[in-house]
């Protein structure tokens, strides 16, 4: 039986960054089953971000007393970050493992981190990306372990005699259950299961400081022990809530923003029954029938990074500088690595504003006439290394798209072809009508569609 | 071929006329509220110094060793200072902050802070922004719920910037951000733009996400065109520093001269991040400062707009007591910030200064918390319900 097109680019699109119309066209002889198979096995292969090594970053200390200025200590921070940052859009624009970047750009949100050292957070992005698939509890001890989350959750400050509580907190409020399934009492005794969870400050290996753990009885969602953090983290899971806070989310992520509870529950008790196996997960949702449903398509506000992954993937637009991801992704709203705090991007409608929207609507034209990027960024973290450099600056880099090969490609595709690729879903009749008149080129035609607001859309 | 010439060549400016008749109210909104009404209403100006701002050498505690001591290099000299009272004076950049201090336009409101103070900038912007605890994520910023509980359209807050900050941003609609309306509505009005808005349908407007993006799209455009038709009936010839930060404050002052229907505006001055060599930089920033608000506020004076405008001024943590090896300070917690307006009722000193003796791990202790501040603004000064729009009820400080 084969399969409609819209559903294979629906598909593309919500679990990768689209697919091109003729590729959609070839696989539509074959089923549904066997197309979800493809993508996903396309996804096997986890390439790591390599931008950073453990020691392109000196210490402060070694590096101011060989006579490097903290100007220049910052500048070798910026650059580590920038390309970090750049690799992963380069890797997301290129890469056939789409629905393993897909899910990596879930747990980048969910587990969101923000530090100075480039290293760490590139290491951590790894451990999202090796585990995107694998079963929760595996990737929750890895991140729970891992420098940046200790680091950036204050663990390395969790001592026995003084317990800090911001990761037993956010483990519970953002990792797992969510709020209102917690006590205050759990988290104090989490805390302490937690304290003398460390890592090594020269190799970033995770360290456990038998003197500085609280090995006394803890009471933790009413069960008893000489807990530890494993245990804690073991009694999580244990807990229903758990996969249905990460159903709900994941939801909302892949399918809707409007959260359908009954597909929740339905999602999360499968989940459970499965150990939390998110390639399973996955799977269930891209072969389930509400998937495809009519008002499923084509209706869910692009993030700033799949609006900027899909259009370099659509037209292969070549920059003069990679430094135009990094303006049109803060100018978004959507910096990767700079989440704007622990619990990552809100999503939804909250990525639409006056300013990104107009911003959103001029940039296919501008970024496909091959004109310049005049977009004014401003520092507003003065601390961080990707904005350290200056206080505005004016980027005036080119891009370049191959209009002639792009309208070879679409000659013969017919309006309802482009709209469907590039809006997901036709447009109200009359808004063909003005896209028509008028329109010599196909490269006009195809501007006029991807300036329409439905292109904010997949 | 720029992005004009292709929309020009696409022949889309013939739909320009084509306006249907459901599209009307939205239309006639850009009229906005008429000169009068608008001239009469409360204006907010908040000004954000971005970095943390060193509250101490901002407001020197002149008289207090321990001061001196833990600031022997960074101290500004007990001659230098501006006295206020006995206890408390200006950094000398300041001077024309104290003209405004003698006429009674200003209130020094001390160790203004929040309980569990975070030291990062951006997890402490978002907590000054969307007005929540320290243990709280909120995607909304106050100024946004505002905007969601009083205000009708987008413009009643506008931020001179090009990109909005949280504290702009509401659930049902958010500020506008622009440095310049001639450039925002030259945006807005591409023919391309209007031939699309003209094919919208009512039914399109519904709460789905394409409804919102048009609706985001018409009222941008409509507000965009409200604001640079509204702003350029006035011409302001006042004369004001040349900072760009000066220049934004003329923006403003444009803006409420010309009778817009603005009851917030956003400015930010950014730089007081300042971990090495900080006395030139923060004296440089608090010129600045003082300078471009004392021409605002005599700008605002010359057209009566003064007695309806409160600016705050305020940043994101203070700076530790201590200063650092390198002629700076790094990240601290409560800090004082400024009230300024024609008609306060508490001038002056608001209240006592720092206790550097009783210090948390070398830090400044917060006896205010700053949503009691945002609290008075929006009910004494805004009109609003700050329960409704905070989540809790703050103690009252009757400044305004």
């Amino acid at each position: 039986m084969a399969t409609p097109v819209e559903y294979i680019q629906h598909l593309y699109k919500r679990f990768g960054f689209g697919i091109s119309l003729e590729e959609a066209k070839q696989l539509k002889p074959k089923k549904l089953g066997e197309i979800v198979n493809e993508l996903f096995n396309a996804s096997i292969v986890a390439m790591p971000l390599k931008a950073v090594v453990i020691d392109s970053i000196p210490k402060v200390k070694e590096a101011l007393s060989e006579g490097m200025s903290k100007k220049e200590l910052n500048k070798l921070i910026h650059t580590y970050s920038e390309n970090l940052n750049t690799d992963w859009i380069r890797q997301l624009g290129t890469t056939r493992a789409v629905v393993r970047e897909k899910q990596t750009l879930f747990w980048h949100g969910h587990f969101a981190c923000r530090l100075r050292n480039p290293y760490l957070v590139q290491e951590l992005n790894n451990i999202h990306r090796r585990f995107a698939f694998a079963n929760f509890r595996e990737l929750l001890f890895n991140v729970s372990k891992s420098a940046a989350m200790l680091q950036f959750l204050n663990n390395q400050q969790n001592r026995k005699q003084h317990p800090n509580e911001n990761f037993a907190r956010e483990l519970m409020e953002l990792f797992t259950l969510g709020r209102g399934h917690y006590t205050e009492q759990d988290v104090k005794e989490s805390a302490r299961a937690f304290t003398g969870w460390a890592f090594n400050r020269d190799t970033f290996e995770f360290e456990f400081k038998e003197k500085q753990h609280d090995a006394g009885p803890k009471t933790f969602m009413k069960r008893e022990g000489n807990f530890g953090g494993e245990d804690i983290i073991n009694i999580i899971m244990d807990q229903r809530q758990t996969a249905y806070f990460l159903c709900r989310k994941m939801y909302a992520y892949y399918v809707s923003d409007v959260v359908d509870e009954k597909r929740v529950k339905e999602l999360g008790d499968y989940y459970y029954a499965n150990a939390y196996n998110t390639d399973m997960l996955l799977r269930k949702i891209a072969l389930s029938d509400w998937f495809y449903a009519p008002q499923m398509i084509g209706n869910k506000l692009k993030p700033p990074v799949d609006f900027l992954v899909t259009i370099n993937r659509q037209f292969n637009i070549r920059y003069e500088s990679t430094g135009t991801w990094v303006l049109i992704q803060r100018s978004l709203g959507q910096l990767l690595f700079y989440p704007p705090n622990v619990a990552g991007w809100p999503g939804g409608k909250s990525w639409i504003n006056s300013s990104t929207l107009m911003l959103r609507l001029r940039l296919p034209s501008m970024l496909l006439n091959s004109g310049t990027i005049d977009i004014e960024a401003e520092d507003d973290d003065p601390d961080d290394g990707i904005m350290a450099m200056s206080h505005s600056v004016y980027k005036n880099y080119k891009t370049e798209v191959d209009w002639a090969g792009i309208s070879a490609m679409y000659k013969n595709a017919s309006l309802e072809d482009l709209a469907t690729l590039f809006l997901g879903r036709d447009p109200a009749p009359a808004l063909k009508t003005i896209i028509n008149t008028d329109t010599g080129s196909t490269k006009e035609l195809v501007l006029k569609l991807v300036s329409l607001p439905h292109y904010q859309l997949y | 071929m720029d992005r004009r010439e292709f929309l020009k060549l696409s022949g889309l400016a013939s739909g320009y006329a084509m306006i249907p008749a459901f599209l009307k109210p939205l239309e006639t909104y850009g009229a906005g509220p008429s000169g009068r009404e608008a001239s009469g209403k409360k204006k907010l100006v908040m000004i954000q110094f971005l970095g943390g701002n060193d509250g101490l050498n901002t407001v020197i505690p002149y008289n207090n060793d321990v001061y001196y001591k833990l600031r022997r290099n960074i101290g500004i000299k007990k001659d230098q200072v501006i006295a206020l009272d006995q206890e408390l004076g200006l950094n000398p950049a300041m001077t024309a902050l104290k003209e405004l201090y003698d006429q009674g336009y200003v209130s020094v409101i001390n160790n203004v802070g929040y309980p569990n103070p975070d030291r990062s900038h951006f997890r402490s912007m978002d907590i000054w922004q969307s007005a929540s605890s320290s243990t709280d994520y909120l995607s909304t910023g106050w100024l946004g719920r505002y905007l969601d509980s009083e205000c009708q359209w987008p413009y009643e807050a506008i931020e001179i910037d090009n990109n909005l900050s949280l504290a702009m941003k509401g659930k049902k609609r958010s500020g506008i951000a622009t440095k310049n309306a001639r450039q925002l509505f030259e945006e807005t009005k591409a023919p391309y733009f209007e031939t699309v808005a003209a094919y919208v349908k009512p039914e399109m407007l519904d709460d789905d996400n394409l409804g919102y993006l048009y609706k985001t799209m018409l009222d941008t455009t409509s507000s965009a065109k409200y604001i640079f038709e509204t702003q350029k009936t006035y011409h302001n010839t006042a004369e004001y520093p040349d900072t760009s930060f000066a220049k934004e404050l003329k923006t403003v002052a444009t803006f409420i001269n010309s009778g817009l229907g603005t009851s917030v505006y956003y400015v930010n001055l950014t730089g007081f991040d300042t971990h090495v060599g900080q006395l030139n930089r923060q004296e440089s920033l608090l010129k600045q400062y003082s300078e471009g608000v004392a021409a605002f506020v005599k700008d605002l004076k010359s057209t009566h707009a003064f007695e309806d405008t409160l600016i705050v001024t305020f940043s994101e943590f203070g700076r530790r007591v201590e200063e650092n090896a390198s002629g700076g300070t790094d990240h601290g917690t409560a800090s004082n910030l400024f009230v300024i307006g024609g008609n306060l009722k508490k001038k002056g000193i608001f209240n006592s200064g720092p206790d550097l003796l009783n210090l948390a791990d070398g830090d400044l202790k917060h006896h205010i918390d700053f949503r009691q501040v945002y609290a008075t603004v929006l009910d004494n000064w805004l009109k609003a319900d700050s329960v409704g729009i905070l989540g809790e009820r703050f103690v009252n400080l009757g400044f305004v």
